[in-house]
């Protein structure tokens, strides 16, 4: 009785995660209580973080023990008899915790480098990370479509008020009315879907609507609400060519904002699309999952590529960092879209690695604005050299981490995806992660070189013709140094990322917890209140010398890349340019076009999966 | 149970979307992307609406009278809390961009100006 009781109440903290950053943000908005100091809103934000981070550990420990989901009904609402699901659950893996570990840690991150960050602006924005954290933490454990959805908006609200932060910008405000507009579609998508699903099965709970749908074969009924419901999440993940919002929003939110959104936001989206498609439509689509991985991984590989060679073309080094983003999440979705617990377990495993260097390169930038007032490689050229010596170490090893250097950063996840993709006679996939990374880190690698170190010719604006304007840093008082917030949070996240994946055991476990994930009657039994199948033997992929051999060639290559594109040796002919150019332009800032843009991307995506099933 | 709700709201839908496609103006982009949020709830309803069924409120009728879905009239309350916050967020930037661009026309807007 008392391990029941023990079992329980472990599970029934969950719920906590959600309130605590929640009832934290209310009283920090309400300004009690007095006196009220900018450190009381500092320490009452990063205690909330921390205790967010200690829960979702125990939650991750948790699940890791356990067979099959950790299920936390909400008001003690136990499931009827005939087995359908009263009230709402929590009902999470080791693979939403670790989402929601990854949140709070990567918050806590923002929250250290705003140390120092709006002196003058007060408690607002600890209180929107709050919401923004508990909304997150929220969407990755619970069980339930529509709860899903009201976190989604939750957090995207909080995350549209984050970017439009320094209302004193222009820029700021366009950013975010851009991201809030195309998002808001996106979301309105993923609704129609929901209640399409909802008249067809009369349920919300993931698990009973997975177990609705198995009964009966998929029709256009089914087909319509999953190319809803997931091009709305690729919306969010920034799937071209749902991902213009991105690049403006990530250029001018403010850079503890940027943290956040560039380690874990665009994430959700790809996380969501796996957990919807393995515990709801597995079953009925299953007979058509060739196709399915045909126009998932398609989307994916289109992204990984345009967001790579896009990078290069950028001036702006949030921009670059920003499409670096679209790039890596699209090579994330390569793994989800393969539809197979080892392509799940590889992006598991790429996910948080890729998260917390982008986030540590954020925090570069933001080091590098604070003290050389710009942000643009065209006018900082050589300027980096006022940073400590340690900043360069810095952005390189976050940079060597994100090429996938062995047995670093992303290479445990890559490799993984690499095999998960030869098992499914996909392996060419690995040319486009070699591509895709590599032309995105030599983007990144020749910006450091640039800026760090003044190399490669000064003043190049061909690739962007706007005069760049004067930044002010986002910081109080000296611009004279670096604030050693700055260091701490940069080497934090770098070093996590190089690790988190590397270290010995999290390959097993991420594999293992991905076919847990996959097994759509493992998650719906509990759920549902029934004893649990027996677990199927997980067959575990170690990598093999071709994936090592690989990761070597992508750091290479990009180190080559980018020191033949400071040299000018790569000569680009000139229509290649010209395409480069216009498709840079595409990226106009305009609503409209954005919109217009996701709108074909929905009705090819739907198109698409009508044609594969 | 007739098409027509679901026709209505796929046509409320694409309307609203033509909408800000063709925006000239952000303040109209904003309506549009209201227009567009509640064709979600002509779709919730419709979903949860039974023919001949009264309101779902059991108090002085028996428990087996047919009656609507609440759960869907739960989900379009929530849902247009949520749109009201969104377009509440959007008609605070537009205001502050009118404030510093004095203009909301988007051709007059360039992304990066500072």
């Amino acid at each position: 009785m008392s391990s029941i009781l023990y079992a329980t109440s472990i599970a029934d903290l969950a719920p906590l995660t959600v309130a605590i950053p929640f009832g934290l943000a209310a009283l920090l908005a309400s300004r009690l209580p007095f006196p009220f100091t900018r450190h009381y809103a500092e320490l009452v934000a990063a205690a909330g973080a921390l205790v967010v981070a200690v829960l979702c550990l125990l939650l991750l420990s948790k699940t890791l023990d356990s067979d099959g989901p950790v299920v936390s009904r909400i008001g003690g609402w136990q499931p009827r008899d005939d087995g359908v699901i009263v009230g709402i659950n929590f009902a999470f893996d080791s693979l939403g915790a670790a989402l929601a570990l990854l949140a709070a840690v990567l918050v806590g991150a923002a929250l250290v480098f705003a140390w120092r960050f709006f002196e003058a602006v007060g408690p607002t924005f600890h209180a929107l990370i709050l919401v923004f954290l508990g909304a997150l933490t929220g969407f990755a454990l619970t069980g339930d479509l529509f709860n899903m959805f009201v976190f989604f908006e939750l957090m995207s609200v909080s995350a549209y008020a984050l970017t439009a932060y320094r209302i004193e910008r222009a820029a700021s405000l366009q950013g975010a009315l851009t991201f809030a507009v195309t998002n808001s579609v996106g979301a309105v998508m993923i609704l129609f879907g929901i209640a399409l699903l909802y008249g067809r099965t009369g349920a919300l709970n993931l698990a009973q609507v997975g177990e609705a749908l198995a009964s009966r074969p998929s029709d256009g009924l089914v087909v319509t609400a999953f190319a809803l419901i997931t091009g709305g999440f690729l919306v969010k993940a920034a799937i071209v060519p749902f991902h213009f919002w991105l690049a403006d929003a990530y250029a001018v939110a403010p850079t503890p904002a940027a943290i956040v959104f560039t380690g874990v936001m665009s994430d959700l989206g790809i996380y969501a699309v796996a957990r919807i498609y393995l515990t709801v439509f597995q079953a009925p689509l299953e007979p058509h999952v060739e196709g399915l991985r045909a126009v998932l991984v398609g989307f994916a590989v289109v992204t990984a590529l345009l967001g790579a060679a896009l990078a290069l073309a950028q001036n702006h080094l949030k921009r670059l960092l920003a499409f670096v983003t679209i790039s890596q999440i699209g090579l994330a979705l390569i793994g989800v879209g393969l539809l197979t617990p080892d392509g799940v377990a590889g992006a598991t495993l790429l996910i948080p690695a890729d998260g917390l260097l982008r986030a540590g390169l954020f925090v570069c930038i933001g080091a590098i604005l604070h003290r050389c007032g710009s942000v643009y490689q065209s006018s900082l050229h050589g300027r980096g050299r006022v940073l400590p010596k340690v900043f360069p170490v810095f952005f390189g090893a976050a940079v060597l981490g994100l090429a996938a250097l062995p047995p670093l950063g992303a290479y445990p996840g890559k490799a993984l995806v690499e095999e998960a993709a030869g098992e499914v006679g996909y392996g060419w996939v690995a040319i486009v992660f070699v591509v895709a990374t590599a032309v995105a880190a030599a983007a990144l690698l020749r910006a450091g070189g640039r800026v760090f170190f003044g190399w490669g010719a000064p003043h190049e604006t061909d690739t962007d013709p706007r005069e760049p304007p004067a930044e002010e840093s986002e910081l109080t008082g000296s611009r004279g140094r670096v604030p050693g917030v700055m260091f701490a949070s940069a080497a934090v996240l770098i070093v996590a990322g190089l690790l988190v994946a590397a270290v010995p055991g999290t390959a097993e476990d991420a594999q293992r917890s991905a076919h847990a994930f996959a097994d759509r009657e493992a998650y719906a039994a509990p759920v549902l209140g029934r004893p649990p199948p027996p677990a199927e033997p997980v067959h575990l992929l170690h990598g093999g010398a071709l994936e090592v051999v690989l990761g070597l060639l992508t750091a290479l290559g990009s180190i080559a890349l980018a020191v033949a594109l400071l040299r000018d040796l790569v000569p680009l002919p000139r229509p290649v340019l010209m395409g480069f150019e216009r498709l840079r332009r595409q990226h106009s800032g305009q609503i409209g076009d954005y919109v217009a843009w996701a709108t074909v991307g929905f009705a090819l995506l739907g198109g698409l999966c009508a044609l594969a099933t | 149970m007739s098409v027509l709700p679901y026709v209505v709201a796929v046509w409320i839908c694409l309307v609203g979307l033509y909408g800000i496609v063709t925006s000239r103006h952000l303040l109209h982009t904003i309506i549009c992307v209201s227009v567009v949020q509640s064709s979600t709830y002509v779709l919730l309803l419709a979903v949860g609406y039974r023919q001949g069924g009264v309101a779902p409120v059991f108090v002085d009728i028996p428990h087996t009278t047919p009656a609507v879905d609440p759960v869907v009239q739960a989900l379009t309350l929530t849902d247009v809390v949520v749109g009201g916050a969104v377009t509440a967020l959007l008609l605070a930037i537009a205001v502050q961009i009118e404030k510093h661009l004095h203009t909301l026309d988007p051709d007059e807007l360039d992304p990066l100006r500072d």
